[in-house]
């Protein structure tokens, strides 16, 4: 019997140079994984692997030397310990993210549990091409947002309040973007200089600077046969439903308009970027 | 004028980070609660990142002076051991 290695592909098994053998990619949220998962599939590369596994460079594992014939058992006992399959080949890939504002004293958003949504409403979606979500916290960029072909950095938005300031000056030299100048008893930001990383507010000894979270998203980056970083042209998103409405809007985009085997930035370049920056604006208000 | 009176001071500009914060963190280990450290520090790195570190470490920051010379005071009181 002919294998369907397009079927094995959807679900995770990556076909090996080794005859007969497959590494097994496996679905990780936000990069985050149980001790008890770790168990699994340390368990799980001992019995039907070589005894090691592979850490992606976006945050899923691989088993890989797992046979032909050992497939159906492999999923089973990975199913026992909560661990699935993952995919690759044309559809939503894996959602990254950093450890956010649930861990990181940077943080501006909740990057796993955003994560999580996105990889309930989109993980596997089937789409022209491949399609990447990443998720960071902050300004910081330690998940490198720009690299997918949707990016998500933690922003906040920040408002001074005058009565609880005490005019330390830390705010003004914490400032990486010199946004902000304290002059006269007086604050002002420059917001053509701010770039939402909100380390006043983290700063600032009587939290005087208010913080509000928002998102930034980027579209259409890439970083394989082709580099490309994604662009970020919207003004910062300060709710979910608001996300969602222009994550919907450009993976509709891109699965209406690409071609098969088209990265989303090839798609919007020959579709035109000021019209699709233009439709992205529309989802963005409703 | 100043509404505080330093008790310690700490240099911090002959190190980088991490020495810069874990001088801080000896210096404030050394003072009771209530008694007010000053550090020196230089532009750059650490006055955009040592005052913040004193906030998370729960310590209360009261001033940032600019002293001229390319290095800053960070006057901070103890308020937790």
């Amino acid at each position: 019997m002919a294998v369907d290695y397009a079927a094995l592909k959807k679900g995770g098994f990556m076909r090996q140079k080794q005859k007969n053998c497959f590494s097994l990619r496996l679905r990780v949220v936000g990069g985050n994984v149980t001790a008890k998962q770790l168990s699994t599939v340390a368990e799980v590369a001992e019995k039907y692997g070589d005894g090691h596994v592979h850490l992606t460079s976006r945050q899923s594992i691989e088993i890989p030397f797992v046979k032909l014939d050992d497939i159906d058992a492999v999923k089973a006992a990975l199913a026992e310990g909560n661990v699935e399959p993952g995919v690759c080949g044309p559809r939503v890939r894996t959602v990254t993210a950093c450890q956010g504002a649930a861990i990181c004293p940077s943080g501006c958003i909740d990057t796993y549990a955003l994560a999580k949504k996105l990889d309930d409403h989109y993980f596997a979606r089937e789409l022209p091409h491949k399609f990447k979500f990443g998720i960071t916290g902050c300004q910081n960029n330690c998940l490198k947002a720009e690299e997918n072909d949707a990016g998500i950095k933690g922003g906040m938005e920040v408002t001074w309040n005058k009565d609880a300031c005490i005019l330390c000056g830390v705010c003004e030299k914490t400032c990486r973007q010199n946004a902000i100048t304290i002059a006269d008893g007086d604050i002002t930001v420059d917001r053509s200089k701010c770039n939402y990383c909100g380390r006043c507010v983290k700063a600032c000894p009587p939290d005087a600077w208010i913080g509000e979270p928002g998102y930034i998203v980027s579209f259409g980056g890439l970083f394989g046969n082709a580099i490309s970083k994604g662009e970020s042209f919207l003004p910062l998103i300060k709710d979910e439903d608001t996300l969602f409405r222009v994550l919907d809007a450009a993976v509709e985009f891109f699965n209406q308009n690409a071609n098969s085997g088209e990265r989303f930035k090839f798609t919007i370049d020959r579709y035109g970027w000021d019209k699709f920056r233009e439709e992205m604006l529309e989802a963005m208000h409703g | 004028m100043a509404d505080y009176i330093v008790d310690e001071t700490v240099d911090i500009t002959d190190v980088v980070c991490p020495i810069t914060f874990v001088k801080v963190k000896v210096a404030l280990e050394e003072l009771d609660v209530g008694q007010i450290l000053r550090i020196r520090m230089n532009d750059g790195e650490p006055v955009q990142n040592v005052p913040r570190s004193c906030k998370e470490e729960g310590q209360q920051v009261l001033k940032l002076l600019c002293n001229g010379d390319g290095t800053y005071d960070l006057i901070v009181k103890k308020l937790e051991d």
